[in-house]
C-alpha cells in the first residue's frame, strides 16, 4: 500500500465527517492561534518598552540622593540634600568611563506667554544634558557654558509647551516665557520625543541652566539628581562602579556606611521592564500552551471515539485485504492531517489576529518566527502522539469481531 | 472446469472459552471446483460461520489443511492472509457494510486501494465496470442512504467483484431483504455464476439454497448432508411469477 493511497483514504474519511473534523481541529486552531497571538503581543510590548527606553539613552546613568537617617528619622529621597555640585565635578574629573555628566534640579511651575499659560516642569541642567538624555534641538541653539555660569535667563522648550503657549504657530525663538516669576528667553526648541515607557510626555518640559533654576527659582545650593552617560554600553557597569566609588569618597563615607545615594542605569531599567514583560509573555504563552494541549487531547478523544464508531468499517477494510498496518496508518494520517491543518489555520488566524490587534487597538505586536515554527512542530507531534494510541487500537482489531460489531 | 479451487481436509477449529474448549469444527472435508455455486447451510451453532471465516482467510484452522486456489494458508502470517483476501476473495455481507456518506463508486473502489499494483485510473475503470455489471452504473454518485436495500446490496456485490476474485463469499446476503429483492439479488448471483464465478453462499433459508447448484449442510461442526440441487430455482423466472405489488425497487 503506498502513501498516496493512505492519504486519499484518510482524506476521504475526514471528508465524510467535515463538521466533526472541523470541531476537532477547532481546539488546535484556537490553541495555535492564541500561542502565536499571545507571544506576538508579549514580544511587541517588550520591544516597544525597549525601544522607548533606549530612546531615553541606553548609556544613561542617573544618581539620586539615597535614604538617610537624621537623628533616627528616615528622610524621603527627594528631601535629601546630599548631592552637591562638587560631586558632579568629581565625577567629571575622576570617572574615566563617564563621557558626560550633568546635574539636575527641577521645579514645577506655571509657564505663561501672553494670555496662555501651561503647567510644566522646569529642569535646571548643564548643557551636556541634551546629549545624555538624547534630546535634540529642532530650531535655535543649546545654552553655552557662559550662560550657565552667569545664571542666564534662557531656556529650551519642549514641543508640548510650545503647542500650548504658542497655539497660533508663532516663532517662539527669542520670545520671552514667564516661569513662575522669572522671565526666560527661549533660545531653542526641542525636537519631539513622544511618551516614554511609563506614559510620561517627554516633550512637556522647559530646560534651563541649572544655575538659573537653583539660584533664581528654587534658591537652593544642593542638586536633586545627577545624570551621566557612560562612554559606551560596554563600560556601563564600570562607569556605575566608578561613580559609586567617587561619591563614597567625596561624601567621606566609611567602609561600613551605607551609600547615601543610589546609582541606576538605563540598562538596568530596560532589563527590569524586559524581565517583567518576559514574564508576562511566558504567562500568556503558558496559558495558550495549555489550550493547545487541551486541543491535542480533544483530537485523541475524537480519534478514540472514531475508532469505536468505525469498528465495522475497520472490519470491512481488513476483510477486503487491508493490513493492520494500513489501518493504523489511516488513523494516524487522519489525526496528523487534523492537527497539522488545524495548526496551519491556527497560524494564519494567529498572524491575522496579531495584525488586527496592532491595527485596531494600537497594541504593538511582534510576530516571533520561532513561535510559528514551534506551533507547527507541536501540532505535528500532537497529531502523532495523540493519534498513535487510537490508531494502534484500530489496527489490533480482529476482523471477525470487528465485522460482527454492532 | 474441474479445477479444484477450494480443498479442505480434516479441518478442525477449537475455541478456548475459559477452561472449556469448544470444538466448532470437528474434521471437515470439502472440495469446491471452479464455477460452482455452493450453499453452506445450517442452524446457528452448526459451525457454518466458523467455516466461512476460515474459507475467507479471516481465521486460521486449529488443525487440518485448507488450500485456496492451490495455496495452503496454514503457514501464512496476518499480512499474507490480508494479501490473499485482497486478491482472491470477495465478501458480501448481510448488512451490506457500505461506508456511509461515500458514493457507490468510491465504495466499490475501496478494496483496490489496498492493492498497490492498481493505479488510480485503473481503479476507477474497474469500479465502473463492476457497477455496470450489477446494473447500477447510473447510481454511481449516490450515497448508500439514497439507495434501497437491494441497491445497496448490489453495490456491495460490485465491491466484491472489483478485484476479480477467484471466489465470492456471501454471508446471509439476502437476510435483510424482502422476497422480491432477494430474488433479484439471487438472479444477479446466478448471472455471475453463469459467467464462471465461483460462489459460496452461507444461508439458513432452504428456499434460498435452492437457487444454488450444491447444498452442504453443517450440524454440530460436521457436514451432515451434501447434495446436488434437483429442480434448481431460476431467479429470473420466479421474479416473473411473483405477484406484482407496490414494493418495486
Amino acid at each position: 500500500m503506498n502513501y498516496t493511497n493512505t492519504l486519499k483514504i484518510a482524506l476521504n474519511a475526514l471528508r465524510r465527517n467535515k463538521f466533526r473534523a472541523f470541531l476537532t481541529m477547532l481546539g488546535i486552531i484556537i490553541g495555535v492561534a492564541s500561542v502565536i497571538a499571545m507571544l506576538a503581543i508579549g514580544q511587541g510590548s517588550k520591544k516597544s518598552i525597549q525601544d522607548e527606553m533606549s530612546s531615553m539613552g541606553t548609556n544613561m546613568i542617573f544618581i539620586m540622593p539615597g535614604a538617610d537617617m537624621r537623628g533616627g528619622v528616615r528622610q524621603s529621597a527627594s528631601d535629601m540634600q546630599t548631592l552637591k555640585l562638587s560631586d558632579v565635578e568629581a565625577i567629571k574629573e575622576q570617572c574615566s568611563a563617564v563621557s558626560a555628566v550633568s546635574p539636575q534640579v527641577s521645579s514645577s511651575s506655571q509657564a505663561v506667554v501672553g494670555n496662555n499659560n501651561w503647567p510644566t516642569s522646569v529642569y535646571g541642567v548643564d548643557n551636556d544634558y541634551l546629549e545624555i538624555r538624547k534630546y535634540s534641538i529642532e530650531t535655535g541653539r543649546n545654552f553655552s557654558d557662559r550662560e550657565v555660569k552667569t545664571y542666564a535667563k534662557v531656556c529650551l522648550v519642549g514641543q508640548t509647551v510650545i503647542e500650548n503657549l504658542f497655539p497660533n504657530g508663532e516663532n517662539p525663538i527669542g520670545q520671552s516665557i514667564r516661569v513662575g516669576t522669572i522671565p526666560l528667553k527661549i533660545i531653542g526648541v526641542l525636537a519631539e520625543k513622544g511618551e516614554n515607557g511609563m506614559g510620561q510626555d517627554q516633550d512637556d518640559m522647559i530646560i534651563a541652566p541649572y544655575t538659573t533654576v537653583q539660584k533664581r527659582m528654587l534658591a537652593i545650593t544642593y542638586i536633586q539628581s545627577i545624570f551621566a552617560s557612560a562612554a559606551s554600553e560596554d563600560v556601563n557597569d564600570q562607569a556605575i562602579e566608578q561613580i559609586s566609588e567617587t561619591l563614597r569618597r567625596t561624601h567621606k563615607l566609611k567602609a561600613d556606611d551605607a551609600d547615601d545615594f543610589s546609582v541606576r542605569s538605563q540598562a538596568e531599567m530596560v532589563q527590569m521592564f524586559s524581565s517583567v514583560s518576559d514574564m508576562m509573555t511566558m504567562l500568556l504563552g503558558a496559558i495558550a500552551g495549555i489550550s493547545l494541549l487541551v486541543g491535542g487531547i480533544g483530537i485523541m478523544n475524537i480519534m478514540y471515539v472514531s475508532v469505536t464508531e468505525r469498528t465495522k468499517e475497520i472490519g470491512l477494510r481488513l476483510s477486503v485485504g487491508g493490513r493492520g498496518n494500513d489501518i493504523m496508518m489511516q488513523f494516524l494520517v487522519e489525526s496528523i492531517l487534523l492537527s497539522v491543518s488545524g495548526g496551519i489555520i491556527g497560524i494564519l488566524l494567529g498572524l491575522g489576529s496579531s495584525t488586527a490587534v496592532s491595527a485596531l487597538m494600537n497594541w504593538p505586536t511582534v510576530i516571533v518566527p520561532m513561535s510559528v515554527v514551534f506551533a507547527f512542530l507541536v501540532c505535528t507531534v500532537i497529531g502523532v502522539f495523540f493519534g498513535w494510541y487510537p490508531a494502534r487500537k484500530a489496527a489490533s482489531l480482529n476482523p471477525i469481531d470487528a465485522l460482527r460489531y454492532e | 472446469m474441474g479445477n479444484k479451487i477450494i480443498q479442505v481436509n480434516e479441518l478442525k477449529k477449537n475455541f478456548h472459552v475459559g477452561e472449556i474448549t469448544v470444538h466448532a469444527l470437528k474434521g471437515i472435508d470439502l472440495e469446491i471446483e471452479e464455477g460452482e455455486f455452493v450453499a453452506i447451510m445450517g442452524t446457528s451453532g452448526s459451525g457454518k460461520s466458523t467455516m466461512l471465516n476460515i474459507l475467507g482467510c479471516l481465521d486460521k484452522p486449529s488443525d487440518g489443511i485448507y488450500k485456496l486456489d492451490g495455496i495452503s494458508m496454514g503457514d501464512m502470517n496476518k499480512n499474507e492472509l490480508a494479501g490473499l483476501r485482497n486478491e482472491k476473495l470477495g465478501f458480501v455481507f448481510q448488512s451490506y457494510n457500505l461506508l456511509p456518506r461515500t458514493t457507490a463508486l468510491e465504495n466499490v473502489e475501496m478494496p483496490l486501494y489496498y492493492n498497490s499494483r492498481v493505479k488510480a485510473k485503473e481503479r476507477r475503470e474497474r469500479a465502473l465496470a463492476a457497477l455496470d455489471a450489477v446494473g447500477l452504473a447510473d447510481r454511481m454518485h449516490h450515497m448508500p442512504n439514497q439507495m434501497s436495500g437491494g441497491q445497496q446490496q448490489r453495490v456491495a456485490i460490485a465491491r466484491s467483484l472489483v478485484n476479480d476474485p477467484r471466489v465470492i463469499l456471501a454471508d446471509e446476503a439476502t437476510g435483510n431483504l424482502d422476497t422480491r429483492t432477494s430474488y433479484e439479488i439471487m438472479s444477479l448471483f446466478q448471472d455471475l455464476n453463469d459467467q464462471g464465478k465461483t460462489i459460496i453462499f452461507v444461508t439458513h433459508e432452504s428456499d434460498i439454497a435452492r437457487f444454488m447448484k450444491r447444498n452442504v449442510v453443517f450440524k454440530d461442526g460436521r457436514i451432515v448432508k451434501e447434495e446436488w440441487v434437483k429442480d434448481r430455482f431460476n431467479a429470473k423466472q420466479m421474479l416473473t411469477e411473483l405477484p406484482v405489488d407496490q414494493d418495486v425497487i
